[in-house]
């Protein structure tokens, strides 16, 4: 007789910590309850799982830690809807459902010896830190690493400690930017758009990979200028962030044309992109 | 493959003897006004004299709500409990058409590639399907358009053809359609002289599919789906009574104390069914919707799966509120 396990069956993580990012946006660090599991459960950058609040359901994000630091994973999310809600209300301690790693992920190990320009808008970062740290963790694999992360308003910017680390460190070229009237009197970033920014900072495009994770407004101005800038569309990646439920190509919902985001993304190239219909 | 021959009182027989092992019958019964599939309690209520049942069998392997896992929680703790699938009854389909049976294949495509579902899987493991071609077909029906048949055995254990008054044609086409002859072998006779050919409903072949898989390819951004769409509801009914049809929701129902975690049915063709919690919906206007539903079925499921996403049952066009007739958008399609 075949042997069957419960897709929908989620692990048991308990929140370890909890962090306050931005205003309606958290993070938590999760662990394991149990052991074998942890031992068990491996992930890269780019994949992503389905969290839950048992009573109120599922939702989807990315996994935001790096795959290097395996102790635990962590999660970022605003509260939007019913589940992101019900997070807001746990505390440290308690327990959460997490089914994954689903989707394909970032090709890293393909990037060696190149150079990395990420770049972020607001809520948008998360899913990337993943792939920066992981990045850094690796760091003399790769050349250059830049990092431009904008949001509307300077207390929307997440990860503001890491964001400060990364500035101190000579091996990472960060630029912040806040949306224009988004600035406070003492913001010393830049006060721009992201893609207007992108224009005047002009990275070279020579042996670099682009990596492009934001609001969709932000993306459509963003592809352009890295066009501009000689950038390949097969060296510009993004990820799709379509409603999901079972997060493994059944529930028929995330699909893009005949791709599904939760199967052969999130993570696509800009030449992908292009070879998509506009269903995201 | 072994034919034998069955006389109809004989097929009561062999029903009552698989409801007295405990097996759950789906068989087609009157029920208000209307043909259903439904367990079967009294060969009486039995009927086989009908062209197509309103809903399709996908129910029996694919329930309209199915719980997925229960949970529990004690102060910070949180306990899962699986469903148990060692206790799954044996079930019977009976009285299938040949295009229900056809809707296994698609229907397993999407619960077992890459990722198996378990408890589907589990299901279609202790499932035998007993069809019966169809001697009669409507207007609606288009089988034969999509590469299905009246008389076609595929996804059966034991196809049932009418040849003559009670005489039935019995092809046994598994091991589980062995082990049903197995397990009354008194009940079937030798094969009969007679091929069934001559006894099959005539459906005549409407449109040809690969053409319209061919022209959907690129059709994305056809006037025709802002047009016809204009007369879609966004009902859903379509995709309920599909015998394909499988996209569905996850809910949990019950406390954040106590409760359990369900899957149910839901429809491409329903307007929240893509909506994001921001507002954002990638599929916002029934038009897309619409295009949706025709893309996955003859476009997209054929490139992903190697298995069309229709078998001509023609019952979407039967519930239609708004009369939209698949064979006629496909037409309309064709042509625009």
């Amino acid at each position: 007789m075949t042997s069957f396990s419960n897709l929908y069956k989620p692990y048991l993580l308990r929140i370890e910590r909890i962090t306050e990012e931005a205003p309606g946006v958290r993070t938590f660090r999760l662990a394991f309850t149990d052991q074998q599991e942890k031992e068990r459960f491996h992930f890269k950058a780019g994949q992503f799982g389905e969290y839950s609040v048992f009573g109120e359901g599922e939702c989807t994000f990315c996994i935001a830690s790096s795959p290097t630091r395996s102790d635990y994973i962590e999660c970022t999310f605003r509260q939007m809807g019913r589940v992101t809600s019900a997070l807001m209300n746990l505390e440290e301690g308690d327990t959460i459902g997490f089914r994954g790693p689903y989707g394909n992920v970032f090709p890293l190990e393909a990037w060696q010896g190149k150079s990395l320009l990420f770049i972020a808008g607001g809520i948008a970062l998360p899913p990337m830190r993943c792939v920066i740290w992981n990045a850094l963790d690796w760091r003399d694999r790769f050349k250059n690493i830049t990092i431009l992360y904008g949001a509307r308003t300077v207390s929307d910017l997440v990860y503001k400690h890491e964001l400060q680390e990364w500035q101190t460190r000579p091996d990472v070229n960060v630029v912040t930017t806040v949306d224009p009237g988004g600035e406070t009197p003492d913001w010393k970033g830049k006060v721009g758009f992201v893609p207007t920014v992108l224009e005047k900072m002009a990275p070279s495009a020579d042996n670099t990979i682009a990596i492009v994770c934001g609001p969709p407004v932000m993306i459509k101005f963003t592809f352009p200028v890295l066009t501009q800038l000689g950038f390949e569309p097969d060296k510009i990646y993004t990820t799709l962030e379509n409603r999901m439920k079972c997060g493994v190509g059944k529930c028929g919902r995330c699909n893009v044309g005949k791709l599904y985001v939760c199967k052969d993304g999130p993570v696509f190239t800009y030449a992908q992109l292009k070879e998509m219909p506009a269903e995201y | 493959m072994q034919k034998r021959s069955i006389r109809r009182a004989q097929i009561n027989v062999l029903l009552e003897k698989l409801l007295s092992l405990h097996q759950v019958i789906y068989a087609p019964q009157k029920l208000g006004n209307q043909v259903d599939f439904a367990p079967l309690r009294d060969l009486q209520d039995l009927t086989l004299d009908h062209i197509q049942t309103v809903r399709s069998a996908k129910a029996a392997l694919f329930p309209p709500v199915e719980e997925l896992l229960r949970y529990q929680r004690a102060g910070v703790e949180t306990e899962l409990q699986d469903r148990d699938l060692t206790n799954l009854a044996e079930q019977v389909l009976f009285g299938t058409r040949p295009c229900d049976a056809a809707a296994i294949a698609p229907l397993s495509a999407v619960f077992t590639t890459d990722d198996q579902d378990a408890i589907f899987a589990r299901r279609l493991e202790r499932t035998t399907v007993i069809s019966v071609s169809c001697e009669r077909s409507d207007g609606d029906c288009f089988c034969t358009s999509v590469g299905v048949g009246p008389g076609d055995s595929r996804g059966s254990d034991l196809l049932l053809t009418r040849l003559q008054d009670d005489e039935y044609l019995a092809e046994i086409l598994t091991a589980k359609g062995e082990a049903l002859l197995q397990l009354a072998p008194e009940l079937f006779g030798p094969e009969p002289a007679e091929s069934k050919e001559a006894h099959l409903a005539k459906v005549q072949k409407r449109f040809d599919w690969e053409a319209l898989h061919d022209k959907l390819a690129g059709a994305f951004d056809h006037p025709f789906w802002l047009r016809t769409a204009l007369a879609c509801l966004g009902c859903g009914a379509c995709a309920y009574v599909c015998p394909v049809c499988s996209c569905f929701d996850i809910q949990d129902e019950g406390s954040q104390k106590k409760g359990r975690r369900l899957r149910s049915w839901d429809s491409c063709g329903l307007a929240l069914f893509t909506l994001h919690a921001s507002g954002h919906n990638p599929r916002s206007i029934q038009s897309q919707r619409w295009r949706q539903r025709m893309m996955h079925k003859f476009s997209y499921m054929p490139d992903q799966l190697q298995q069309l996403g229709c078998v001509g049952c023609g019952r979407c066009s039967r519930a239609c509120p708004a009369d939209m007739n698949l064979i006629e958008q496909v037409e309309n399609f064709l042509f625009a």
